[in-house]
């Protein structure tokens, strides 16, 4: 199976810049990018810090736009979507993994789970169990009641990770997912993401690491907001 | 536990997000709560007010006028022996006013002697009435038992009287006072009937007369002829004659139309006839308008205090609502990127604004209710609650938590997510 999708383009930047100004300055954090990201591929972005790769995730995750260039995600060019459509786009088609696991502290693991559900417009019949699911696939099965607050930061990713399968998104953007969890637990979690890739996901994780880095199929390599380098990680 | 209703999970997440601050969205309450509460207080009160000031007025009849004598400014200071002041409506004036005034059902005399009742050894002071048979008519009082006087009574010059119902009790506690005898001064009267009391006496006098509880009513003849028309008052080293011949003229109009016109006709007729200004007249209609003018200022303002309570309350939520949305920041920036709209965030955030002012609002109404029964057990003051006050207060409470949440839920809603995401 994953070898015929393969083929297909998942997300694509096309000469993408992303300016900010400052004061009467403008820093370019993003300098015309242009690449491919192919349906079922694994890769890391890496970079030196302020290379730009927050930045590149955050408008590959369609929270954030270009100042210039087109970026097309399932093969609609995002200039053309309206805040709504990007918000809907970012619930049906993307999962976001963040470095601080960014759950909610006053819902608990399974209503965590289900908040991209939440927000379609009609509640599917399968939530609740793919909720539980998914909880039990990440090995929070028994902890389903508990609030962020009680669990320890691997845990806490773990419902991160689940919470962005919930709606089967075809891109998984991780930035930094390991960055806060000791050697043992970022294992435990990269081996979720090679579970997931195992499976025919797209995921598109940030590191400044190189250990986490080389465990993604490619790495593309950042620096000063342009491209640097794409390298094939043989393992 | 899973809710799929959109909505209430919605509520539900307020509910679990207002709670993270006990304390704070208590307070926050509080402020609704006493805005509401003082509506529904103060419009009790006022109401209570109100009404029982126009239940008076309305007992003097608004189909009528009524003329009374008043005592003339005394202009100089006579060291005589014996001094005769004569003043007052006279049935003179009364006959003229039936004879000009096709639209006047009846004109009633009455004349009002200060005499002690007594009965054995009870004895108490209420008003004694001399009128005529139309009194009770014109003025609306109820038969408790027995009759009220008739026109036989007054040609025979019947001595026979009628008790109001706490005179009655006073003098014959255990008893019905009918066919029994009681004394007004030196006389011997029989009663011949009880009327109900007024009503209860609220906070506003139309007439201090009114205050004097209870009344007894008997012919006017007799009355003339056992108690005179004059009323000898001893002071040192002199006498005081005083010679009225009607305390009262009530003249009962058909047609409520009609009344000003005949309140100016008695005014015109009075101010020709007499050479003093030894009488006025008291319009019923009038003053039922004039206190309605006063409800309405009333009204005015309370309204104004009430809507500035409401509006503090209402500031308070924005406060609140504004540092809650400053908090969650972060937890709006995961909301949108894991697939929130603005209208989404929105929503949320007016959900809960609602809550909370709905919660101040509920609570409100109850406080609301409980402080004017208070204030009618100890300040023994009526009070009504019309049931649009709870409901006008409890929506505008409401109203103002959405309106006062708008422009918080707004800026939470127009956050940069990636901004809010970064935010600590
Ligand atoms: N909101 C902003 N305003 C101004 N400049 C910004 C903003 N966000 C990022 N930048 C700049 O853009 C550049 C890239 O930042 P970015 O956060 O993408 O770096 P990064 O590669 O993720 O670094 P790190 O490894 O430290 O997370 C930096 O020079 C940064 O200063
Ligand atoms: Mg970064």
């Amino acid at each position: 199976m994953t070898h015929e999708v393969q083929t297909e383009i998942a997300a694509e930047l096309l000469d993408v810049r992303r300016v900010y100004h400052m004061g009467s300055s403008q820093v370019a954090a993003l300098d015309g990018i242009s690449h491919r990201f192919m349906r079922g591929e694994y890769w890391s972005i890496m970079g030196s810090s302020g290379s730009g790769k927050s930045t590149l995730l955050n408008i590959l995750g369609c929270i954030d736009r270009p100042t210039e260039g087109e970026y097309m995600v399932g093969g609609n060019p995002v200039s053309s979507l309206d805040d709504n459509q990007l918000s809907e786009l970012r619930g049906a088609r993307l999962g976001f993994v963040f470095q601080s696991y960014n759950l909610i502290p006053q819902l608990d693991v399974l209503e965590n789970i289900l908040v991209p559900v939440m927000y379609r417009d009609e509640w599917p019949t399968w939530a609740l169990d793919r909720a539980k699911e998914l909880a039990e696939r990440v090995g929070l099965g028994g902890r389903t009641g508990h609030r962020p607050p009680e669990l320890s930061g691997g845990q806490q990713q773990r419902v991160a990770i689940a919470r962005a399968l919930i709606n089967d998104p075809d891109l998984i953007l991780a930035d930094e997912a390991t960055g806060n969890l000791d050697s043992k637990t970022a294992e435990e979690i990269l081996e979720v993401f090679d579970e997931l890739h195992a499976e025919g996901k797209t995921i598109l994780l940030v590191t400044h690491e190189n250990a986490v880095g080389q465990r993604a199929g490619r790495t593309l390599k950042l620096k000063d907001g342009r491209i640097e380098d794409v390298v094939e990680n043989h393992s | 536990m899973i809710i799929r209703s959109p909505f209430l999970r919605t509520v539900r997440l307020g509910i679990s997000s207002l709670l993270l601050h006990k304390l704070r969205a208590f307070l926050t309450t509080l402020g609704v709560l006493f805005g509401v509460a003082s509506v529904i207080a103060m419009l009790a009160v006022g109401e209570g007010a109100s009404e029982s000031a126009q239940d008076q007025i309305r007992q003097l009849g608004s189909q009528n006028v009524i003329l009374r004598s008043v005592k003339p400014p005394e202009d100089q200071q006579s060291n005589q022996e014996v001094r005769v002041l004569s003043y007052g409506l006279t049935d003179g004036d009364r006959r003229r006013i039936e004879n000009t005034y096709p639209g006047v059902r009846s004109v009633i005399p009455v004349m009002q002697v200060p005499e002690e009742v007594r009965r054995g050894t009870r004895v108490c002071r209420p008003r004694v009435l001399c009128t005529r048979s139309g009194y009770r008519d014109a003025t609306g009082r109820v038969l408790y038992e027995g009759r009220f006087l008739t026109e036989l009574d007054e040609s025979l010059e019947e001595p026979a009287c009628v008790l109001s119902y706490e005179v009655a009790r006073h003098l014959f506690p255990f008893a019905s006072p009918v066919g029994e005898s009681i004394r007004i001064g030196a006389e011997y009267l029989t009663v011949v009937g009880v009327v109900l009391p007024r009503g209860p006496i609220g906070a506003v006098a139309i007439d201090s007369t009114t205050e004097v509880g209870g009344d007894i009513f008997l012919p006017l003849a007799a009355g003339r002829r056992m108690f005179g028309t004059t009323q000898v008052k001893m002071r040192s080293g002199s006498r005081d004659i005083t010679e009225v011949e009607l305390h009262e003229i009530i003249v009962d109009v058909r047609n409520a139309a009609d009344v000003p016109m005949v309140a100016d006709a008695c005014r015109a007729m009075l101010a020709r006839d007499h050479s003093e200004k030894d009488w006025e007249v008291i319009v019923p209609l009038e003053l039922l308008l004039r206190a309605e003018e006063t409800k309405r200022i009333f009204n005015i303002v309370l309204g104004s205090i009430a809507g500035i309570s409401l509006l503090v309350g209402g500031i308070g939520i924005m406060n609140v609502m504004l540092a809650t949305v400053t908090e969650r920041t972060r937890e709006i920036g995961i909301r949108r990127a894991l697939g929130a709209k603005r209208k989404d965030i929105v929503i949320q955030f007016l959900v809960e604004t609602t809550v909370l002012s709905g919660c101040g609002g509920v609570a409100g109404v109850v406080v609301g209710l409980i402080i004017p029964a208070i204030v009618e057990a100890t300040a023994d003051m009526p009070t009504i609650v019309t049931p649009q006050a709870p409901a006008l207060a409890f929506g505008i409470s409401v109203g103002i938590g959405v309106i006062f949440g708008l422009y918080p839920a707004w800026r939470a809603a127009n956050m940069d997510p990636v901004e809010a995401l970064r935010h600590e």
